[in-house]
């Protein structure tokens, strides 16, 4: 897969194609040449690479020191990065699936998001987990889940979902150099995706979204792979003649509710679309977001949600497609959305 | 002090009837001792009136009995050192060098306590001198002390760290995977199992596979020593070995003190599981007593010098209450203050 999506400029670098995987491994690596603080933890990062070869080599570049293979202990694993970051380490744990973020809720959540505002601001906690996240490999319910807006629902941590190799780079990067812990999901299908990606050192703000398509007919929030489909459904609906305006969210906390609202002033329509589960999830808090602001008035229809089927993901791969959006689903949707337009 | 399976350890033998420990402690260090443990008690004693009296909302979990454990395991540990403790922590937070009047602070809410108010009995923290937190959850604190044993041996600092645990939380998955991590990376970790009987209600012998926690230690390759826990000496003589272990690089020890907490698990317990003559027993065996009546056995301590050490922890008590009282509220327009770092 490629992307349509340009590169923001960086003064200075050069631009070369990367993967979505190579560039995540560009920016521990840039990290861990700067700063001796960051270090790598994981289940079989070491010369295995990673799951998804996300760490590839890094290894015999940084050494098992600096690229640690763990147990299979992820509430622990999740601790002990808790604890290092406590102690002035820079720690960067890697999920090998966001499924097993389960196994370690308890540090993540009660530890890790809430240590800081708990003991009266007396300490930071600046660590990064990185999660694959997201179906489409026919690896079945318990390793496709997205559970950003899970993680995303709890004060303390930054989510952010990076959807090109360039973002991958610079979310990483600016993750790595926030002082409070900061979740980074990955999503699989992505992680072989090229795309131009500059050199050296660059960051990507946390909380701020991205208007990868203008359009003025209908604004379509997404966010990682959904991104690239809406982008594609947007195509086509160009081809009718409807201009749909494409945001990539990039952050989920904190969102950056400001674009979302002057996008939806512009075109007067909202289509989310996300791949987690559609009931109480980020479409619901995009949508009641603009039924907060003043951008409600501006509505010339209903809001419509495209989000996760109400299953477990199935192994059968008709039934894992059908149950996440798909571009021919934002491309009728917005189509029937349109199709009384006045 | 019992001893169980071949993996445990006893403490050394004893050639005269003088606790090793009175070689290694001067009489002023031995005082000072003395004092920690009656400060806490009187804290804690103090906190509990104040309770009563409408002053302090919430709950608390007391440590009062358990004084030993608490003071002798931190008596080899200095600033450089890290502790991570419970919600029974009160005792450990003291013996770590907190501040009463910065402690009756936050129980009372107030700005000036070592949470600002924001984290209350369960959370006070200290890490200016190394006080990690204590943790509202059972085995919480086990991986952080982990990953902080991982930071200070990357950094290549002599720091070790206390990870205080109660008999509940060896049944916590947190535990077992915290104890392997320590002991596969050799870290420089004390685990101190306060064994006092009860998790809530629930005795050991219904909880636990084994008699003394201390055997798990086999199962991660550590020595595990059980100590009688209401015994000054014999716990600083444990904790000095272990901690002496840990600073050579020898990696980590499980220590199980075995004590008793004499006040209920919380403020609503009504003492169902456990009868009014088994309590008795164990204050017969008060730690504060047993210590007094030993250094003046051994002629370290007169009956004028423990007056003193008393009067002088009345005066700080109440010094620290009336600090507590007259510091400011927090303002509720910080109410999101600190969540994060920027």
């Amino acid at each position: 897969m490629s992307t349509a999506i340009e590169a923001e400029t960086a003064p200075d670098a050069g631009v070369r194609e990367l993967s979505y995987a190579q560039a995540l491994q560009e920016a521990m690596a840039i990290a861990m040449e700067a700063d001796s603080r960051v270090f790598l933890m994981g289940e079989d990062i070491g010369v295995y690479g990673g799951a998804f070869q996300v760490t590839g080599d890094l290894v015999h570049r940084f050494g098992e020191d600096r690229v640690m293979d763990t147990p299979i202990s992820e509430l622990g694993g999740a601790g002990v990065a808790v604890g290092a970051a406590m102690a002035g380490m820079r720690p960067i744990y890697e999920f090998q699936f966001s499924d097993f973020a389960t196994l370690a809720m308890e540090q993540i959540v009660n530890q890790a998001a809430k240590i800081r505002y708990m003991l009266g601001g007396s300490v930071s906690v600046p660590l990064v987990m990185r999660f694959p996240a997201g179906s489409g490999t026919g690896a079945a319910a318990q390793h496709s889940q997205s559970l950003e807006a899970w993680l995303a629902h709890v004060p303390g941590l930054k989510v952010v979902q990076p959807s090109t190799p360039h973002d991958a780079k610079g979310l990483l990067l600016a993750a790595i150099e926030d002082p409070d812990p900061v979740m980074i999901f990955e999503h699989k299908l992505l992680y072989k995706m090229k795309g131009p990606v500059p050199e050296g050192h660059y960051t990507v703000p946390i909380g701020k979204a991205e208007i990868r398509r203008p359009g003025r007919d209908v604004t379509i929030v997404a966010n990682a792979i959904m991104v690239h489909r809406a982008l594609e459904a947007a195509e086509r609906l160009a081809a009718r003649g409807i201009e749909a305006e494409v945001i990539d969210l990039r952050s989920l906390r904190p969102i950056d509710t400001a674009t979302i609202i002057d996008s939806v002033k512009r075109t007067s329509r909202l289509i989310c679309v996300y791949e987690g589960v559609k009931t109480l999830g980020i479409g619901a808090e995009i949508s009641a977001t603009i039924a907060e602001s003043d951008a409600f008035d501006y509505l010339d229809c209903p809001i419509v949600r495209l989000g996760g089927a109400e299953c477990p993901l199935p192994y059968n791969p008709e039934l894992e497609k059908a149950a996440v959006p798909q571009t021919d689903t934002i491309f009728a949707a917005v189509s029937d959305m349109l199709a009384n337009r006045i | 002090m019992s001893i169980s399976g071949s993996p445990v350890q006893t403490v050394a033998p004893q050639f005269d009837n003088r606790p090793r420990i009175y070689g290694r402690l001067s009489k002023p260090q031995l005082h000072d001792a003395l004092r920690k443990m009656i400060l806490i008690r009187r804290f804690e004693e103090s906190a509990e009136e104040a309770y009563m009296r409408g002053l302090i909302h919430g709950t608390m979990h007391l440590s009062i009995g358990q004084e030993a454990s608490a003071v002798g395991s931190c008596l080899p540990l200095d600033d450089r050192d890290y502790i991570t403790s419970t919600h029974r922590g009160h005792g450990h937070c003291i013996a770590k060098g907190a501040e009463v009047n910065r402690m009756f602070a936050e129980f009372f809410g107030k700005e000036d306590g070592y949470c600002k108010g924001r984290g209350g009995s369960m959370h006070i923290a200290d890490p200016t001198r190394g006080n990690l937190g204590a943790n509202g959850i059972v085995g919480g604190g086990i991986p952080i002390a982990v990953g902080a044993a991982l930071a200070a041996k990357k950094q290549g600092r002599d720091s070790v760290v206390i990870a205080f645990f109660g008999d509940g939380a060896n049944n916590e998955g947190a535990f077992h995977e915290g104890l392997n991590m320590a002991s596969i990376w050799k870290l420089p970790v004390i685990f101190v199992c306060e064994n006092n009987n009860y998790g809530m209600s629930t005795s050991t012998e219904r909880s636990t596979a084994v008699r003394d926690v201390a055997t798990r230690a086999a199962a991660y390759a550590m020595p595990g020593v059980v100590v009688d826990g209401n015994r000054l000496a014999d716990v600083a003589d444990a904790s000095f070995e272990a901690v002496e272990r840990a600073r050579r690089g020898l990696g980590p020890t499980l220590i199980e003190n075995k004590t008793y907490r004499i006040r209920g698990h919380s403020r609503s317990d009504r003492n169902r599981y456990r009868t009014k003559e088994e309590i008795a027993s164990w204050q017969a065996r008060d730690p504060i007593l047993q210590l007094e009546a030993e250094l003046t056995e051994f002629g370290l301590l007169t009956s004028d010098e423990a007056n003193a050490l008393r009067a002088s922890v009345e005066t700080e008590i109440a010094e620290a209450i009336e600090f507590a009282k007259t510091s400011p509220s927090p303002h509720v327009e910080n109410l999101t203050r600190d969540v994060y770092s920027n």
